[in-house]
């Protein structure tokens, strides 16, 4: 049977057919519907972990364990998941441990555009690269029988547009999934130094024999037509060169850790002009450069940004295409924190406050978009708290309009450990945490806040008074965020409190509980748009009448504006006389 | 190479349309055709604009389409039709739901939302249908069949026989809402006469 699916639906398919046991993730675009489909196969066991590194742990165990393994992120989580990686490929596991990275080219959703290839040369493990999703779900195959005949973790590298995007997928039937006994190693498993020298030459060995297999698997393979133009490519950019040049001959890498060096000169001694196609850094194009083979490459296609079946006809024929700008000059529409948002009268706060934000990632980093503009850094996963640390120790006297803003989830997957050092340090930092009790942004994954695991299972819920009071913070305060007059009431003491302080603002997300109160109504509107700097998407000015207009349809009736208007314009329904 | 045909669905987060594109597919495959389709996430829930690319034909590498390569343009939204419009073939048809979704960008007043869309489009573009699709699907029972209307409109203007347009609303839509979808899409067909 024949099923259109994702890259991303296709590897939970293969994580369904070729017998993996064991599932575990940090959700992140665009990785995050892999588990989110594996979780639809009862019969894989799958796990939200609190951030990469923990998931790649439970991979490694569950692999050492007997049971075949898969861990999935977007690229950046493999930044956090590096430790593990760069070790287990010392030591392989007993069954199958494969690794997929997302990555975004493009930046479609992400902070940057590091290409995850170079990690898998840098760890010393095996690559493959689907191109579409077919591809994705046999190369789950693959890279179980490639980890434990080669005894190696393998990384599957995806791109945005192989996993958000659909193609044809032949289902089979499941293997057996076996569970192999558990056997112990010390030599093996036991990275002490003298244990890790014996397995570095292993991991040399292993690579000379994985140079030997890329030679002759069959995902690199030679596409021979016209022989006055030769392409090396991988992954989505084979599906652009394919429509471009149907003619060109290909070849086409799907192993490109190690690269065929056989093959590819094989494949340069029979075409006149070499090029490769590839998204972001010069990857495969270093290696044949490397094996002393001319080739154009980054000079005609630039190390950043998606490529395209235009760009790439265009740059190969030489011949320049016609550019098609856009028509009209159409006001951007970019994302925006819902109406009734939780977060939204916080970051409000923060502005009035004129308070330094030290940022962090999730539906809140929305909160940097105008007409807040409230966020100072955004780098990464957990850097609100550490980096405001940092900044207060650069200038001390900035502690007394400094905060730390982060989300439940991301505290979870980072940020204790910077709370932990503010603390041990002496950083007199306010931090609040925006407890939405779901991970929002990735499209609302339980985290270990929220009382449920991926599975369904009812869990224990992380009380993060307690924790934070366990990491030695005296002054925590819970506020209720749709109540402005308090949430500036405790920012501007805690803020000026001579030691570290959290202040959890708790309340769902708008999109899980859904309010039942009334829309707003307006009256007696004296048109200064005051609300409007809230940047809700129900609010707007009538320009006629010169008031305020609540969409009646988005409202939600969080009645965060009622707090802002000075002149009681903004009323819940039924209070005074509308 | 092969004909290919391109279909791309424009809106804004929420506005349905995956099921849209759900329905196009279903279609497509019926005809034995290799389809394929992409689609940006992410951040969509948060009324962001979304794009839906939908290729069907013989042998279909790319999922994505180039700017001046859609052969259909479904627009759910008025800016969005202008943003995209670029997108659209020569003699490609575009189809425009005039409903219109201020961004938060106008709202806070930093950009004005232009007043002359359908005017621009309906100038540039030959084969322009528009709509109020909102309108056809509360007739229909219920606003969110908006989706469903702009199919039917879109229905009208490529080659597939219309049991299989049926075949896929029956395919792709729970049972208790099939009938109000059913009226909707005929509302939409009407349109398209």
């Amino acid at each position: 049977m024949k099923k259109l699916m994702t890259g991303n639906e296709a590897i939970a398919r293969g994580v369904y057919e070729y017998g993996v046991g064991v599932a575990a993730a940090y959700p992140g675009t665009p990785s995050t519907e892999i588990l989110e489909n594996i979780v639809k196969y009862p019969e894989v066991y799958c796990q939200w972990s609190p951030n990469e590194k923990v998931a790649m742990e439970v991979g490694i165990g569950a692999a050492i364990a007997g049971a075949r393994s898969i861990v999935a992120m977007k690229m950046v989580g493999v930044n956090v998941a590096a430790d593990p990686l760069f070790t287990v490929a010392y030591t392989g596991t007993r069954a199958g441990l494969v690794l997929v990275s997302a990555d975004d080219p493009g930046m479609h959703s992400s902070q940057n555009e590091q290409d995850n290839r170079l990690y898998a040369a840098f760890a010393k493990i095996p690559l493959l690269e689907p191109s579409n999703s077919q591809e994705a779900k046999d190369m789950v195959g693959l890279a179980m029988e490639i980890s434990e005949a080669f005894d190696t973790p393998v990384m599957i590298r995806i791109t945005t547009r192989i996993a958000h995007s659909q193609s044809f997928v032949e289902l089979n039937d499941p293997q057996e999934r076996i569970i192999k006994t558990y056997e112990r190693n010390q030599s093996k498993y036991v990275m002490l130094p003298a244990n890790g020298r014996a397995r570095r030459l292993v991991v040399e060995e292993r690579m000379h024999k994985l140079a030997d297999y890329t030679e002759t698997v069959a995902v690199n393979y030679m596409e021979m037509d016209d022989p006055t133009v030769g392409i090396i490519t991988s992954g989505i950019s084979y599906q652009y060169v394919k429509e471009a040049l149907p003619k060109a001959s290909v070849l086409k890498l799907g192993l490109t850790n190690p690269l065929p060096s056989g093959l590819i000169k094989e494949f340069a001694a029979k075409v006149d002009k070499l090029y490769v196609v590839e998204e972001l850094e010069p990857y495969m194009e270093n290696e044949v450069r490397r094996l002393g083979i001319n080739v154009v490459g980054k000079e005609l296609f630039p190390p950043y940004g998606e490529l395209s079946v235009r760009m790439v006809g265009e740059k190969i024929s030489g011949q320049p295409g016609i550019t098609v700008a856009p028509a009209f000059d159409s006001p951007v529409r970019p994302p925006v924190m819902c109406p009734g948002c939780p977060h939204r009268g916080v970051f409000y706060t923060l502005k009035q406050l004129k308070l330094i934000v030290s940022g962090d990632i999730g539906c809140y980093t929305l909160g940097a978009m105008a007409p807040l503009q409230a966020m100072d850094t955004t780098i990464c996963m957990g850097a609100s708290i550490s980096a405001g640390l940092g900044m207060i120790k650069a200038h001390p006297e900035m502690a007394e309009n400094m905060v730390a803003v982060i989300g439940d989830s991301t505290f979870l997957h980072s940020g204790i450990t910077g709370l932990m050092d503010v603390v041990y340090n002496g950083g007199n930092l306010m931090t609040i945490i925006l407890d939405n009790s779901i991970t929002a942004m990735t499209g609302h994954q339980h985290n270990p806040s929220t009382g449920q695991s991926l599975m369904g299972q009812p869990a224990p819920q992380v009380d993060f008074v307690a924790l934070c009071k366990a990491l030695g913070i005296k002054r925590v305060t819970e506020v209720d965020p749709f109540d402005l007059t308090r949430v500036k009431e405790v920012i501007k003491s805690e803020v000026a409190a001579p030691e570290p302080s959290v202040i959890i603002a708790k309340r769902p997300c708008a999109l899980i509980i859904k309010n039942t109160e009334k829309p707003l109504q307006v009256q007696d509107c004296s048109g200064c748009k005051m609300c409007l700097k809230l940047g809700c998407p129900a609010l707007s000015f009538d320009e006629e009448n010169k008031t305020a207009q609540v969409d009646q349809a988005l409202c939600t009736g969080c009645g965060v504006c009622i707090n802002i208007c000075k002149f009681n314009a903004l009323r819940k329904a039924g209070d005074g006389n509308v | 190479m092969s004909k290919i045909t391109n279909v791309l669905l424009v809106g804004v987060g929420g506005q349905g349309t995956i099921l849209a594109s759900k329905i196009l597919t279903h279609v497509a495959m019926a005809q034995g055709y290799e389809v394929k389709m992409s689609e940006i996430h992410g951040m969509a829930q948060r009324g962001g604009s979304v794009v839906t690319q939908v290729r069907m034909g013989e042998n279909v590498y790319s999922p994505v389409i180039e700017p001046g390569e859609a052969d259909f343009i479904v627009a759910f939204e008025q800016l969005e039709a202008y943003r995209w419009a670029h997108f659209l073939k020569k003699d490609g048809v575009l189809i425009v739901n005039t409903q219109k979704i201020v961004p938060l960008t106008v709202l806070i007043g930093a950009q004005t939302y232009p007043k002359t869309i359908l005017s621009d489009l309906k100038e540039r573009v030959e084969r322009y249908i528009e709509l109020d699709g909102l309108k056809l699907a509360s007739e229909a029972g219920n606003a969110k069949a908006t989706n469903v209307v702009l199919m039917g409109v879109l229905s009208k203007y490529m080659n597939f026989p219309e049991d299989t347009w049926k075949n896929a609303l029956e395919a792709r839509i729970p049972a208790k809402l099939l009938e109000l979808n059913k009226i909707a899409f005929a509302l939409g067909v009407a349109e398209a006469k």
